[in-house]
């Protein structure tokens, strides 16, 4: 227990090396801008001329079906993205976000239902299913479904307020992993029972359909597809830039940090519950606008959308991209949904099998997802 | 009165200031009194006293974990804490820290603190640290982003969006990275830092939040040699600044760097007083060696 050597003397300051410390990092790498521009002129020249201007018996043209079908799966890959920023960084898995994605395209279903007019099946001012049920005036939460203007707003405001005030409850009393992802899911799944009331003022279990107009413009001409189709793949690589901006300040490192030691972060002075009420606010309002750019593209919203297999499918596109690194879970949307699109049509039967194995496979073999393996390829390959 | 009177007069008065200003009474300089004014947030040193525990008791399920623990520490000082396994040490610093609530008891930080109304973000913030027994640093970090979390700034939501750091506070990252040896490793991920450089990374972190208080736990364990000397310098440094509070195991280390060596047996303390004294204490003798 005992030892002779006492302490040596403080030693003489010597001059030190200067330390350069890391700078900030840019928003985007010089390659990465060049990926976002390309993506930009894809989806904002390439693809109107494409499906526009290029004849339609020509080799290069591209279909309705392919716009229809890749205008739906960018929406897919917002809501991944938004997944990404809950639980890639932040740790918190979130098996509801259906749910937000749905109320977005429940609000701008609102709007497009009012934009029908008189010209529904019963002729009258108000939506075909309130006639239907025998109701003579508009219910309260339909007030601003008439202006275009608030829906836009209502479309994050009311996912966001929702995402709000469940958040806090949860995240104050320290509701954490599979806890959470539970009452998500449970939340979600009551949501669906209670659009699929009648009573509730939302369409019953047929939501709505049979859209007609936007804005007073007619909804199902090639250019009003094409503007969505530009709309929606702008929002995603906006959302893409934002997300990217979040991550990159400290407030994303303090994400990660909750993520990897959430008791440790807390000893150095923050509060969590205001980080994970900030990002799971924002993922959700991020969800809505998905939702709100899906329904005029696709053309119905009824609440299947909120059930929790839908939910779950955002998981596996944000896992099987690679989660914590945004670009993954947008490739996993596509990757996913490119596989379902084809996979439901060739061997129907085979689609659950086949996204149960991959999910599997992703979660034994690909811990980091497809980003993971190509950046351990371009790594290997040095 | 004479010229060389009041001379000495005034050289005396001068003399007194600069001692209380320096800070090297126990108090501060400051004076007791009824007409003293706490201010929000700012750690009252006017007894001498910057941790003071009276009476706390904690149990879990039945198990009296902390059995009537009453302890102060003065400001500056270095005072270390061994005791046999479940003594109850961490439990301790859990309940100064926040995270354990005491069934009973009085903790103050300073005079006028009561640290029991606070959370754990809140106290860290007044200005205690925090040392795990296990190192926990953020593994996915580089070390320059680990310090620069702890860094003593504001802690709320929008200015984390926003934060930039300033030539000060990059003069103070470069300072402690040749503090803790880390000088070279600033972009290396933590997770890929060695166990010793592990530890010396979350004291990093302890010190860039600028505490008044330290809490160390095993703050040596898994040191080499080496480490642990080196350890043993910074903190005898460190004494004066701040005030540490280290619980360890390693006697030799602790024969370096202690004054006050504070006994902790089944929740209460057992025996206090410089190292030599509680080695011949028959009832210290008697936990160790179960005689």
């Amino acid at each position: 227990m005992k030892t002779d050597d006492g302490i040596r003397a403080p030693a003489p300051a010597v001059p030190r090396p200067p330390i350069s410390l890391p700078q900030r990092s840019a928003l985007l790498t010089r390659a990465g801008w060049s990926a976002f521009v390309i993506a930009a002129l894809l989806v904002g020249v390439l693809a109107p001329l494409l499906n526009l201007v290029v004849p339609q018996d020509s080799a290069l043209h591209l279909s309705d079906y392919a716009v229809a079908l890749l205008g739906k799966i960018m929406c897919y890959a917002i809501l991944a993205l938004a997944m990404d920023l809950i639980w890639g960084y932040t740790g918190i898995l979130s098996l509801g976000h259906g749910l937000f994605f749905a109320l977005g395209g429940y609000v701008m279903g609102m709007y497009l239902m009012r934009q029908i007019g008189r010209e529904g099946n019963y002729k009258s001012e108000l939506p075909d299913f309130m006639v239907f049920l025998d109701w003579k005036e508009l219910p309260w939460h339909w007030a601003l479904s008439d202006s275009f203007v608030a829906t836009l707003l209502l479309v994050v405001l009311v996912p966001g307020l929702v995402a709000f005030v469940f958040g806090y409850f949860a995240f104050r009393s320290r509701i954490k992993g599979v806890y959470f992802s539970i009452i998500t899911q449970a939340m979600t799944f009551a949501a669906m029972l209670l659009f699929f009331r009648n009573e509730t003022g939302f369409g019953g279990n047929n939501g709505f359909t049979d859209f007609k107009r936007i804005v007073g413009i007619a909804i199902a001409t090639p250019m009003m597809r094409m503007f969505l189709f530009v709309l929606t793949g702008g929002c995603l690589l906006g959302f893409f830039l934002l997300a990217r901006a979040l991550v990159r300040a400290k407030f994303g490192r303090v994400l990660q940090a909750i993520r990897d030691g959430e008791s440790r972060i807390m000893f150095c002075g923050y509060s969590p519950v205001g980080y994970k009420l900030a990002i799971w606010t924002i993922s959700a309002m991020m969800c809505g606008v998905a939702g709100a750019l899906y329904v005029p593209q696709v053309g119905i919203i009824n609440p299947s959308e909120m059930s929790p297999a839908n939910s779950i499918e955002i998981a596996i596109w944000a896992a099987v991209g690679g989660r914590a690194s945004l670009v993954g879970p947008i490739v996993g949307a596509f990757v996913v949904n490119g596989a379902k699109s084809w996979l439901t049509v060739a061997y129907p039967e085979f689609w659950l099998y086949f996204l149960g194995a991959l999910f599997i496979a992703v979660t034994l073999f690909l811990p980091n997802g497809i980003v993971g393996l190509a950046r351990g390829w371009k790594r290997g390959g040095k | 009165m004479t010229p060389e009177l009041m001379e000495e007069g005034a050289l005396r008065l001068e003399r007194l200031r600069v001692e209380q200003s320096s800070g090297k009474t126990e108090s501060g300089g400051r004076q007791a009194g009824f007409s003293r004014i706490a201010t929000p947030g700012e750690v009252d040193l006017t007894h001498g006293r910057i941790l003071y525990l009276e009476d706390v008791s904690v149990s879990f399920d039945g198990f009296k974990a902390i059995n009537k623990l009453s302890l102060d520490i003065a400001p500056g000082e270095l005072r270390c804490i061994i005791g046999p396994n479940g003594a109850g040490k961490t439990t301790m610093m859990d309940i100064i820290t926040g995270k354990t609530r005491p069934d009973e008891g009085t903790v103050f930080f300073g005079s006028t603190i009561d640290l029991l109304r606070y959370n754990e973000p809140q106290i860290a913030q007044m200005g205690i640290g925090r040392k795990f027994q296990k190192p926990t640093v953020f593994e996915h970090l580089t070390v320059f982003e680990n310090l620069e979390l702890a860094l003593k700034t504001d802690k709320r939501v929008v200015p984390s969006m926003v934060f930039r750091l300033d030539s000060a506070q990059g003069d103070q990252v470069a300072d402690l990275l040749h503090t803790i040896h880390l000088a070279e490793d600033v972009n290396r991920l933590a997770g890929n830092l060695s166990h010793g450089q592990k530890q010396w990374l979350e004291i990093g972190m302890l010190l860039v939040q600028d505490p008044k208080l330290l809490l160390l736990d095993e703050p040596v364990a898994g040191m080499t040699d080496e480490e642990t000397a080196r350890t043993a310098e910074l903190f005898l440094t460190l004494k004066g600044k701040h005030s540490l509070m280290v619980v360890e195991h390693d006697m030799s280390f602790i024969r370096t760097i202690s004054e006050i060596v504070t006994v902790l047996c089944d929740g209460s303390v057992l025996a206090q007083g410089t190292l030599d004294q509680v080695q011949a204490d028959e009832r210290v003798i008697e936990v160790y060696l179960g005689r």
